[in-house]
């Protein structure tokens, strides 16, 4: 799954610095263990929405749609279909 | 809540003098007086704590201020009997580039947006109707009456919020300046709830010797103002930034509940009362009361670096 590697690796880049000391679960959530904060969740959706060429409508910013790997390419899929 | 205002204030009171006196060995309190309710507030602790001859209230208005902000700072130190200086910010703001480089970036997003239109940014989620994520929507108004709104992009929101950081860091400074000339120290006016949930500017608003109302709840604040009999018009105003140029409340700003709700639940769930009874007893759902204590932690954690001094090797 070529948006779930693209995902992980833009986190683990951009928001672990490539810290190879902490696994990023797929299920994990962003806001609960502190990896993303509420500046994060706009770079966040700027990525998502450069690289995948889609349009983040402002309903769409819930947890459920962003707050993890899986949510995020669940998120992703659904909007490219 | 049970809250003993009349107590609570000669507690204060007594702190401030101490902290002041001893821990401090300063002469007096400047405060930056806002007009608004927790300014009000510690000036009158200040008062009581160490006469009104050794208080100074420094009114610093700006451009984009709400002239009634000047005139309740007015009534406030009249009331009280303290000495007030006025200093406008305007040009030292315009020096820094403040104004133009928040413009700039607003014009990026709202490209009909003039200088003299009004701007505020505001937090589109309300955890009582339903999950959210923290994210700052921008508005423009032009007198006529057109409106537009739209959600902040990351490089935008930053230089926004960097250049209207400007206006309270230069209060800070101000408010030193002022307090150095004296040999007082400057008295803060941040509340429990801008400290712990990061409603404020650090080393600006958040620059100060002591805070004697930092751990009290915004609700306790308005009850220590009856308690100290601040001016009814300063009790009466809906807590607002005064830092946009658009009219934004606190509420609509950043905390997006009563401060009412806000504050009951938080202050139930710190004294360990389960979801299910803070929900019974203030007949709210129990997802709803989840969903604001969530929005609370998240807030305290992705704040907590304005609360760190300066990290030092040990």
């Amino acid at each position: 799954m070529i948006e779930k590697e693209q995902i992980r690796s833009f986190i683990f880049k951009n928001f672990m610095f490539n810290d190879n000391s902490r696994v990023l679960k797929d299920n994990e959530s962003f806001l609960n263990s502190g990896i993303i904060d509420s500046t994060g969740v706009l770079e966040l959706v700027s990525f998502v929405e450069e690289t995948f060429n889609i349009q983040v409508n402002d309903d769409e910013l819930i947890p459920e749609n962003l707050d993890s790997v899986i949510q995020l390419v669940q998120f992703i899929q659904n909007k490219k279909k | 809540m049970s809250f003993d205002a009349k107590q609570v204030a000669d507690e204060l009171a007594a702190w401030t003098r101490n902290q002041i006196i001893h821990t401090l060995k300063k002469r007096g309190a400047v405060i930056g007086i806002s007009g608004g309710i927790d300014s009000s507030v510690v000036a009158a602790i200040c008062v009581r704590a160490i006469g009104a001859e050794r208080v100074t209230g420094i009114a610093m208005p700006e451009k984009d201020s709400s002239p009634e902000s000047l005139k309740m700072a007015r009534e406030l130190a009249d009331k009280l009997n303290i000495e007030m200086v006025v200093e406008d910010m305007t040009t030292g703001l315009e020096g820094m580039g403040a104004y133009r480089r928040r413009d700039e970036a607003v014009k990026k997003v709202f490209p009909e947006y003039q200088p003299g239109w009004d701007f505020k940014i505001t937090l589109q989620s309300n955890p009582l109707l339903g999950d959210s994520l923290n994210i700052f929507r921008g508005t423009v108004a032009d007198k006529k009456g057109l409106v537009l709104q739209k959600r902040l992009p990351l490089k935008e929101y930053l230089q926004i919020v960097a250049a209207s950081n400007m206006k309270q860091r230069l209060r800070m400074t101000m408010l030193y300046y002022h307090a150095e000339l004296r040999n007082y120290v400057v008295a803060g006016t941040g509340n429990k709830n801008e400290h712990e949930l990061g409603f404020f500017v650090k080393y600006g608003d958040g620059g100060s010797d002591l805070g004697p109302i930092l751990h009290l709840y915004k609700t306790n604040i308005f009850q220590l103002a009856e308690e100290l009999d601040i001016p009814r018009d300063i009790i009466s105003r809906p807590p607002t930034t005064d830092t946009y140029p658009g009219e934004v409340t606190q509420e609509e700003f950043f905390y997006r509940l009563p401060f009412a709700t806000l504050d009951s639940i938080w202050e139930a769930f710190e004294d360990g009362i389960s979801v299910q009874h803070i929900a019974q007893n203030l007949n709210l759902k129990q997802e709803q009361v989840q969903r604001v204590i969530t929005d609370i932690s998240q807030k305290k954690q992705n704040t907590e670096y304005l609360r760190l001094p300066p990290l030092r090797v040990r």
